[in-house]
């Protein structure tokens, strides 16, 4: 469980539509179980929900929705599709998208890995959003979390991995990692590696 | 046996089962951890991995790029061995399942069967015994993007063109890569005279087992210190902070052009997916 730096009885239990009063009470570090409704997007799936017009919106109203950044691995076809593997892809390369899509259809959270930019940070605090870790590559451990396919988008256009699955979990875990106040865990994590990396290149040695 | 109904089989078991050597080190990593948060992460990667095993499901979603290293018997086809490959590839992405994860550059259209122009990777080498070996690396993208490639010497860096060069260029990497690509990560270095060598060599480090020792005593202990230094930047598992970033580092050199000094470092992912395949004398194998 990534719990984060608290006990299970600490953890937040949160289902979209997420309020953003809500989500500006959140700090870096809480451990969070959501449940509801999830919807997938990667780099193809940004670039449309970024650049469509008014006539091309997404079926679902996204304002305090879930966007999971997951190319999910799907056995079987129609109503009979599963979800078998499906952890989080690298969020930093839908950084050059993330504050338009936020700022656009004011997300509520966004659950991806190895954190993002300036940019997305700046929309976290200013629509009131935030930035959830899952465990990465624990596909299968997540998968389990999820508990039927309710639609999927876009299959044919983009492919599987770059669809936009709406998804319905429950108790899928994840841990505040970037918040709506400003906070990052990344942040302090690369500056304690910069400092470490400086001491260790400082001397040229011989 | 049907040598494709065995390639199919590696690839299932590759996606799902982790080899016993990177599952013992995250244990290991967990047990040395004592901070909650990556002491909570490492629990799920090591539940995430029974989880696969035990369901048959693929441990990561990302069932990466398919790369084969093969050594073929001395009476294997090119051709055919290709045809088998392939074919292996495509069963797998339907039958384990695999991500299909071709995407044709041009239109941008995934081919929906995890085959496509260069897909699967596949390195062909023969050997004169009357048995195959197949080295299979399902190689994530995560970890994939944040590999690089230096030029030494390299002014920024202080790295001049000897060991300690190597050292600086390395730290460099996993510092860039920071939570990237899944850390705690599995690292292989490359030293070649040309880039395409450098990175092939870098590649063929995340072959080998972690406690495969390297025979020259000098390169050993570049090893161990890069790694010990590694886990100094306290960059963790997922990138959240830890005592654990690299599993290994492993190193390769071949000798250089007097005028180039060229380092590529290539990484795994903490679910590092390798494994080895024997076939043939009507014996399948895996380790």
């Amino acid at each position: 469980m990534a719990a984060g730096r608290y006990h299970m009885n600490d953890v937040v239990r949160m289902s979209p539509p997420l309020q953003p009063e809500a989500i500006r009470r959140l700090s870096v570090g809480q451990g969070i179980l959501l449940s509801g409704s999830i919807i997938t997007a990667r780099d193809a799936a940004h670039r449309y929900l970024v650049e469509a017009g008014p006539h091309e919106a997404p079926p679902v109203d996204l304002a305090g929705a879930i966007i999971y950044h997951c190319g999910p691995v799907i056995a079987g076809t129609g109503d009979q599709r599963r979800v078998v593997s499906a952890g989080p892809t690298t969020s930093m390369r839908m950084e050059m998208y993330e504050q338009r899509l936020i700022e656009k259809y004011r997300i509520g959270a966004i659950i991806g890995k190895g954190g993002m930019g300036p940019a997305t940070e700046r929309a976290l605090v200013a629509v009131g959003t935030v930035y959830l870790a899952a465990p990465s590559g624990a596909g299968a451990l997540l998968a389990r979390r999820i508990k039927r396919v309710v639609s999927v988008w876009k299959l044919e256009e983009f492919g599987s991995p770059e669809a936009l699955w709406q998804l319905e979990v429950e108790d899928f875990p994840a841990v505040v990692a970037i918040d709506a106040k400003g906070g990052s865990l990344y942040r302090e994590v690369a500056e304690k590696s910069r400092q470490a990396l400086s001491r260790l290149l400082a001397p040229a040695e011989k | 046996m049907d040598l494709i109904q065995a390639i199919v089989d590696l690839l299932g078991k590759a996606a799902t089962d982790l080899p016993t050597d990177i599952e013992a080190a995250l244990v290991g990593a967990l047990e040395a951890e004592s901070e909650p948060m990556p002491t909570s992460i490492l629990e799920s990667f090591i539940e995430n991995i029974r989880i696969a095993r035990r369901e048959r499901r693929a441990i990561c979603q990302d069932t990466g790029v398919p790369i084969f290293f093969v050594t073929a018997a001395h009476n294997t086809s090119y051709e055919g061995l290709m045809d088998v490959l392939r074919e292996g590839v495509r069963r797998a992405t339907l039958e384990v399942p695999l991500r299909p994860n071709a995407v044709d550059v041009l239109t941008g259209a995934n081919t929906g069967e995890g085959v496509g122009s260069g897909i699967p990777v596949v390195y062909f080498s023969q050997w004169q015994e009357d048995y195959s070996i197949f080295d299979l690396l399902l190689k994530g993208g995560g970890s994939e993007n944040v590999g690089a490639t230096y030029q030494l010497p390299r002014a920024d860096l202080a790295a001049q063109r000897d060991t300690d060069g190597i050292r600086r260029v390395v730290l460099d990497a996993v510092n860039n890569a920071q939570g990237l690509g899944c850390p705690p990560y599995v690292i292989g270095v490359g030293v070649a005279g040309t880039k395409d060598d450098a990175c092939l060599l870098a590649k063929r480090q995340l072959l080998r087992k972690l406690d495969d020792k390297q025979p020259q005593a000098g390169l050993a202990a570049l090893e161990e210190r890069i790694h010990r230094e590694i886990n100094s930047l306290s960059i963790g598992p997922a990138g959240l902070s830890g005592s654990t970033t690299a599993l290994s580092v492993k190193i390769g050199l071949h000798a250089r052009h007097p005028a180039t000094f060229f380092v590529d470092v290539a990484f795994g992912c903490w679910a590092h997916r390798r494994w080895r395949m024997r076939f043939g004398r009507g014996k399948v194998s895996y380790e």
